[in-house]
């Protein structure tokens, strides 16, 4: 009788060996990873205070990352302020808590919503930016270029986008959180007729300087873990012109990412400051 | 009238002055297990152009590139105008490595700056000094010196690969170094067009006076420009002799690149 092939064949076992290799392996490389990164932060705050300053570029720097993400920033900021205004009315008012709205949305934007969601924006546009211009300058061997021209590339590329981020993304937040409250406001008018200094001084009264502080101080930390992110994964880029779209793509994931785990040290910090 | 559009021929530049510029002895650099220079014994005299030869990875741009100091090599030594470069401090290494150029094969040029700008920057790292008038004139005098007085005000994308070329040589050459590295310069353009680029560094050879390292696959670049040519195989200097001397050598690996 003929056997008959079987349609699945058997899967074979990846011995238990090779697994654990695999597993040391990518545990190693995850810690060479950290090590570099650690490094890189390390060079960065040793060039920073290093003369000569390079402050003409870090003005060009803070006006490509700052003034040019303006619209996205506040199209954005606006837009959560409306929308988070129209969601949360039904629910406050099964409370018969409207007039709470401005105070509710006010406390979100600034302690929360606003800062995050800017930097996360922040990070998608900048973050990538930087890493897929350093990645392709490193490709086209710009970087080289410079470093044969007496420029220390560090300094002239990656303190200044670093600094142009830590000090951007601040100023992006406060523009974004009035923007925001701008939009609570419209949305707020669109049911009801709330005046415009009613509205503001409803959110005023409702913060406290304790709100802003810790708000404003985190943005601080936010930008400057994007601008080193990405300009670590543009820096350190070395896969030709796959390493570019890798690069950009790498700072937006781990940048990210970082901005929830500072927002989550930030509000612990802050809970036992104020406890 | 004369319409005839080729350039004039320019000779290659003979050399008499034994000077040695650059120096190398038993030069050894490797990238993990990939060994890339055994073992380079050589040097080049002052004004001379030397090409370096070899197949793809056999660490020619990594020799020029250790020259520059783009590349540290692991072991042996290297001298450049009489100083090892290993030995001296860090002012003196810096003061050495000013005196030379490096034309990368891309062109390397800043594609966020204009070509004015391209040019404007090695001058305002190097000479902090220098005025706005000074410097206007230095870079319109690199740029007439490539013929490309007319793309001043353009974005490197704006130009053709040629130009491209003879803008990184031009950003190059504003420097006014003593030894040029070529990496490449003909690689990618048309022969037309790789012609121009090989009389322009006769060119520049001839007007400044500048030691010349070149790195290429093009043999007609070789034979235009070649005092003396190196052949690197498995990261040693396997064969050196002029290009008739090359060409008609008995070794048919080494004529395999003159065919």
């Amino acid at each position: 009788m003929q056997q008959v092939e079987p349609i699945n064949p058997p899967v074979e076992r990846i011995p238990e060996s090779t697994n654990i290799s695999i597993r040391v392996s990518l545990l190693s490389k995850f810690f060479l990873e950290v090590a570099s990164f650690s490094l890189f932060m390390l060079r960065f705050f040793k060039e920073v205070f290093k003369p000569p300053y390079e402050f003409n570029e870090l003005l060009k720097q803070c006006f490509l990352i700052g003034y040019k993400s303006l619209p996205l920033i506040g199209i954005t900021g606006f837009i959560i302020g409306l929308v988070l205004t129209i969601q949360s009315r039904p629910t406050l008012a099964k409370f018969g808590a409207v007039s709470w709205l401005p105070a509710m949305v006010g406390v979100s934007i600034i302690r929360e919503i606003g800062p995050v969601i800017s930097a996360l924006i922040f990070a998608g546009k900048v973050g990538s930016g930087i890493g897929a211009e350093l990645a392709s300058m490193k490709v086209t061997e710009q970087i080289d270029a410079m470093q044969v021209s007496w420029t220390n590339p560090f300094k002239y590329l990656v303190v200044s986008r670093v600094l142009a981020a830590t000090l951007m993304l601040p100023l992006l937040v406060i523009f974004s959180d009035a923007i925001g409250l701008f939009g609570s406001f419209v949305g707020v008018n669109l049911k009801d007729h709330v005046s415009f200094y009613l509205f503001f001084s409803q959110i005023f009264q409702s913060l406290e300087f304790k709100d802003l502080l810790p708000a404003i101080t985190k943005t601080f930390f936010f930008g400057f873990a994007i601008g080193l992110i990405g300009s670590y994964t543009g820096y350190n880029s070395n896969k030709g012109t796959e390493g570019v779209g890798e690069a950009a793509n790498t700072a937006v994931v781990f940048s990210s990412l970082m901005v929830f785990i500072i927002d989550m040290l930030a509000v612990q910090i802050t809970s036992l400051m104020q406890s | 009238m004369n319409n005839n559009t080729t350039p004039p021929e320019i000779k290659k530049n003979e050399v008499h002055d034994n000077t040695t510029v650059v120096a190398m002895k038993h030069l050894k650099k490797s990238f993990g297990n990939n060994d890339v220079l055994k073992d380079i014994t050589l040097q080049i005299n002052k004004g001379e152009s030397l090409v370096i030869l070899g197949k793809s990875g056999t660490g020619k741009s990594v020799l020029i590139k250790c020259i520059v100091g783009l590349n540290v090599f692991d072991d042996g030594e290297l001298s450049i105008f009489g100083q090892d470069i290993s030995k001296i401090s860090k002012p003196e290494l810096i003061a050495v490595r000013k005196k030379i150029g490096f034309l990368f094969q891309s062109g390397a040029l800043y594609d966020s700056m204009s070509v004015r700008e391209n040019l404007e920057f090695p001058l305002k790292r190097q000479q902090q000094t220098i005025g706005d008038d000074e410097m206007d004139a230095m870079v319109k005098e690199a740029l007439g010196n490539v013929g490309l007085s007319e793309a001043i005000d353009k974005k490197p994308s704006e130009l053709s690969g040629g130009m491209r070329k003879r803008l990184g040589l031009a950003r190059t050459l504003i420097l006014k170094p003593e030894i040029m590295l070529y990496d490449e310069p003909t690689t990618g353009l048309d022969p037309i067009t790789s012609k121009e680029i090989s009389t322009l560094i006769l060119d520049v050879q001839n007007k400044f006076q500048t030691t010349s390292i070149i790195i290429t696959h093009d043999i007609e670049c070789a034979k235009r420009t070649a005092n003396r040519i190196i052949v690197l195989k498995e990261g040693v200097c396997f064969a050196e002799g002029s290009y008739t001397e090359l060409e008609n050598s008995g070794d048919s690996w080494i004529r395999s690149f003159f065919e």
